[in-house]
């Protein structure tokens, strides 16, 4: 098969955009972009212990000179809002890829509720949001957002929709 | 116990004094004013806000700039809110990172509350847990001066926790507008405002 996945056409677009800081917290929807980022030299590649600690860290690299994307389950928005205002407050690029849980096909009610929420909340702190939901459309989005961030100084956030990814596997 | 208390205005002006590259991250509150007070510069990143994020940004910072020490100078109360920070930080090990606790033991912010280091949670034993290769309780002046002289050249990842006395000190307000403070601290670094 010679198809490009779309987490390797996120990757190329971190590359082409001179990203250096990817920061995450481990995602099953993110292992293979996660798995790129860990092999390349010129990506640090940060683990949090939660997403918050991605804002921060985003917006120290752009004090440096370095650009940072952030990795992330739709959970982890929730725990990031706080945290978005020095974002906004400083304009500080903040380009965010969002895998989406709780809204297809999805096993675990707990998962809903934020699910929910991921869309309406980021709009509320001032991100532009860019909802993929077929791999043709990950490269384009991917570059806008990069584009916008970086260049706009901006928060922009690409949701991954659960289609996207296909159901988290439970009974293996 | 009893252990000499700094002045939390001295303790800052003794570590920036001679900085050299040093950039500096306060947290949200006293540390803010406190560097203010020791002298406005362009390589202050002053928060006003992001509590709990102090340390994440000299993470990120430190990244990006690993030719220059990097220190972040933060309270223990907005240490105690980012303490994953602690950990993430021990991952990475970034040799030109300091951060630096200024414990008073209280929230000075709000009404002098105490804060969990009043209670027995010791930063330092959390830090060395957390794989900080450089681990210090400052208790005095002596430990003060070393470790001001360890940020002129840092070369392991060191946490320090500065025993500081809990007494409020006249705020001393920086600017406030975070796009101005960003934009001049990427100046002083030569980067695209």
């Amino acid at each position: 098969m010679t198809e490009v996945s779309w987490p390797d056409r996120l990757f190329d677009a971190f590359k082409r955009a001179n990203v250096r800081q990817v920061g995450y917290v481990p995602d099953a929807g993110h292992s293979r972009l996660i798995a790129r980022c860990r092999a390349d030299a010129d990506i640090h590649d940060v683990a949090l212990t939660t997403e918050e600690e991605g804002i921060a860290l985003a917006a120290g690299a752009w004090l440096g000179g370095e650009r940072a994307a952030l990795l992330m389950q739709s959970s982890g928005v929730g725990n990031c809002i706080n945290m978005l205002s020095l974002a906004r407050s400083c304009r500080f690029p903040m380009p965010m890829f969002i895998t989406m849980r709780g809204e297809w096909e999805e096993f675990n009610p707990w998962q809903v509720p934020m699910g929910q929420a991921v869309e309406p909340v980021l709009k509320l702190c001032d991100a532009e949001v860019l909802r993929v939901r077929a791999p043709d459309e990950v490269e384009r989005a991917a570059e806008r957002a990069l584009q916008s961030a970086y260049g706009d100084e901006r928060i922009v956030a690409v949701i991954l929709s659960q289609e996207l990814i296909g159901r988290k596997v439970w009974v293996k | 116990m009893t252990e000499a208390k700094l002045d939390r205005r001295a303790a800052m002006a003794a570590l920036v004094a001679n900085r050299n590259n040093l950039l500096v991250v306060p947290g949200l509150g006293s540390t803010t004013w406190d560097l203010a007070a020791a002298g406005d510069d362009p390589r202050n990143f002053y928060l006003w806000g992001a509590m709990g994020g102090a340390a994440m940004i000299g993470l990120g910072l430190a990244l990006a700039q690993p030719d220059r020490p990097v220190a972040v100078i933060t309270g223990d109360g907005e240490m105690l809110m980012g303490l994953g920070a602690l950990a993430t930080i021990g991952a990475k090990r970034p040799p030109n990172l300091a951060v630096i606790v200024f414990d008073n033991g209280v929230y000075g912010e709000t009404g002098m509350q105490p804060s969990h280091t009043s209670s027995g949670v010791d930063l330092v034993t959390v830090a060395k847990g957390a794989g900080f290769p450089v681990c210090l309780d400052v208790t005095g002046e002596a430990g003060l001066k070393d470790l001001a002289v360890r940020l002129g050249h840092l070369k392991e990842t060191t946490f320090a926790r500065v025993a500081i006395a809990p007494e409020e000190a006249p705020r001393v307000l920086p600017e406030r507008d975070g796009v101005a403070i960003k934009k001049r601290f990427r100046s002083a670094l030569g980067l695209d405002a």
